[in-house]
């Protein structure tokens, strides 16, 4: 890769957040700093012990699968956000990409954190050094990077938002998995920090490509569409052999793609277009969809359950201040 | 006397006289009434359900709604922390009228399952304040056979809420 192909703005003017343009970039730039945390307030050494109830075998796979998260956040943190900027709608939005990029960069360091409390130079070097090798994972990044240097703002902002919503969840899995079975809670919990700040990531690039997409014609729009399903199945393709490459050893990866299903709808929701993949391959084992939100299992609708009374809506008091629990 | 206009949505235009301190309404007779930012994914779900829908204005600026019929309330969570803000104050201003309160029958959430303890949190936070049962959770625009449920769990829902009343 060249640095040099990597735009930079051109002209900036001070930013005057008093005059904006779009409620957006106010409210996910306040959700975000609202979400800010640092890896150093997660007790990751309360898994210690847990860590050793692993098989070599296991230990190795999870070391793996986070090399592998750690290297997409560095894409996305030092590349991807950054690369965004030149093409913002509007000074502030230039602004949220400077903390997502950030955010990602703790992300990447926090991996780092999770192995210095866990394992051995050695290891960790291993693992790192698996990443240089995996054929797989190699590719991903590949293609990301390509896009990041394309010419396309658009497809710069659909490959950015499938990253952020899909990509990472070949690897994100396996701490669910092993959070379902009470092994490395505290990691799973820091996880999950980084789970949340994803989706308010994509969430937020996928709504600027959708306002982006408002500005181009009919013709454009098509294309984009359907190179955003051509990469989408480009990625996918990539993410099945990446995850047998990971998870056969450990007879998990049929599990693992359905969650890579569960997630692609996701991402494509992200940048407004309808779920691809029919709900008999999405169906997420329960224990990981549990692992992921405590309240995620359908069992908490009123529709989905055995009928219980309703209660009939009763008018209380309500003001204001009333509303934040 | 409320003075009324039919807009295309169904809704009318009012003008309630004795309640000056409120201004005027946008009247609604719509059973589904919901909130959607900018980002329109909540009413690009509701556009899929193919049902009568009412939207809380957006901006400050905009007339109020006001609700006559018994309704079920589509929102958003976009993964507050700890609850703090989860409900958009838009649907706070909405449910402080009282009449808009007392004629809430159950809550749908959209959130993201990203968000953990907060997923749907709204729709929590909304189903314990106004004693109404949170009816479905859904993700971003929801997938087609979120649509088709909901579009029989609402059916179910007021065929069964009108026998009891019976």
């Amino acid at each position: 890769m060249s640095a040099e192909k990597v735009k930079l703005l051109g002209h900036v003017e001070a930013i005057n957040w008093n005059r904006i343009q779009d409620d957006k970039d106010v409210e996910v730039w306040n959700r975000l700093v609202n979400n800010f945390w640092l890896p150093e307030k997660v007790p990751l050494s309360n898994d210690v012990q847990s860590w050793h109830t692993l098989t070599p075998a296991e230990q190795q796979l999870t070391m793996r699968v986070f090399t592998g998260l750690t290297l997409l956040d560095t894409i996305q943190g030092t590349v991807g956000a950054v690369s965004l900027i030149p093409d913002a709608l509007t000074p502030h939005e230039e602004a949220v990409y400077t903390n997502i990029a950030f955010m990602e960069s703790v992300h990447a360091k926090s991996y780092s954190s999770i192995f210095s409390t866990l394992c051995s130079t050695k290891e960790i070097d291993d693992a790192f050094r698996w990443s240089l090798e995996n054929e797989h994972l190699q590719k991903k990044a590949q293609i990301v990077m390509d896009y990041y240097q394309g010419e396309d703002p658009l497809k710069r902002k659909v490959a950015s938002t499938l990253l952020e919503s899909f990509l990472f969840y070949s690897g994100f899995y396996l701490p669910m998995f092993w959070s379902s079975h009470a092994k490395l809670t505290n990691t799973a919990d820091l996880i999950r920090l980084i789970i949340r700040d994803e989706a308010v990531h994509g969430y937020y690039i996928g709504y600027k490509f959708q306002k982006g997409l408002e500005l181009v014609s009919e013709e454009k729009r098509q294309e984009i569409k359907d190179y955003t399903f051509e990469l989408l199945f480009e990625l996918y393709e990539n993410e099945v052999a990446y995850t047998h490459s990971l998870y056969d050893s450990v007879g998990l990866s049929e599990d693992v793609k359905k969650f890579l299903h569960y997630n692609a709808n996701k991402a494509l929701m992200n940048l407004g277009y309808e779920a691809m993949f029919p709900s008999s391959v999405t169906d997420v084992n329960p224990a990981i969809l549990s692992a992921l939100s405590p309240n995620a299992d359908e069992n908490h609708d009123f529709f989905s359950g055995s009928g219980s009374s309703y209660v009939i809506g009763k008018a209380v008091n309500t003001e204001d201040e009333d509303w934040d629990f | 006397m409320a003075t009324l206009a039919r807009d295309s949505h169904g809704t009318r235009e009012a003008s309630t006289g004795h309640d000056a301190g409120r201004g005027s309404f946008r009247v609604t007779s719509s059973h589904l009434i919901y909130f959607s930012s900018t980002s329109e994914n909540t009413r690009r779900f509701v556009d899929k359900l193919g049902r009568d829908a009412s939207r809380i204005p957006l901006l400050p600026t905009e007339v109020p709604l006001l609700a006559t019929e018994p309704y079920v309330l589509i929102l958003p969570t976009y993964g507050g922390t700890g609850g703090h803000g989860s409900v958009p104050k838009q649907v706070i201003k909405f449910l402080n009228v009282e009449q808009n309160r007392s004629l809430i029958r159950g809550v749908i959430g959209a959130g993201n399952t990203n968000f953990g303890d907060n997923y749907c949190m709204a729709g929590d936070i909304i189903a314990v304040k106004c004693h109404v049962p949170h009816l479905y959770r859904f993700e971003l625009m929801g997938t087609p056979d979120d649509v088709r449920r909901v579009n029989e769990g609402l059916d179910t829902f007021w065929t069964r809420l009108s026998q009891n009343r019976n």
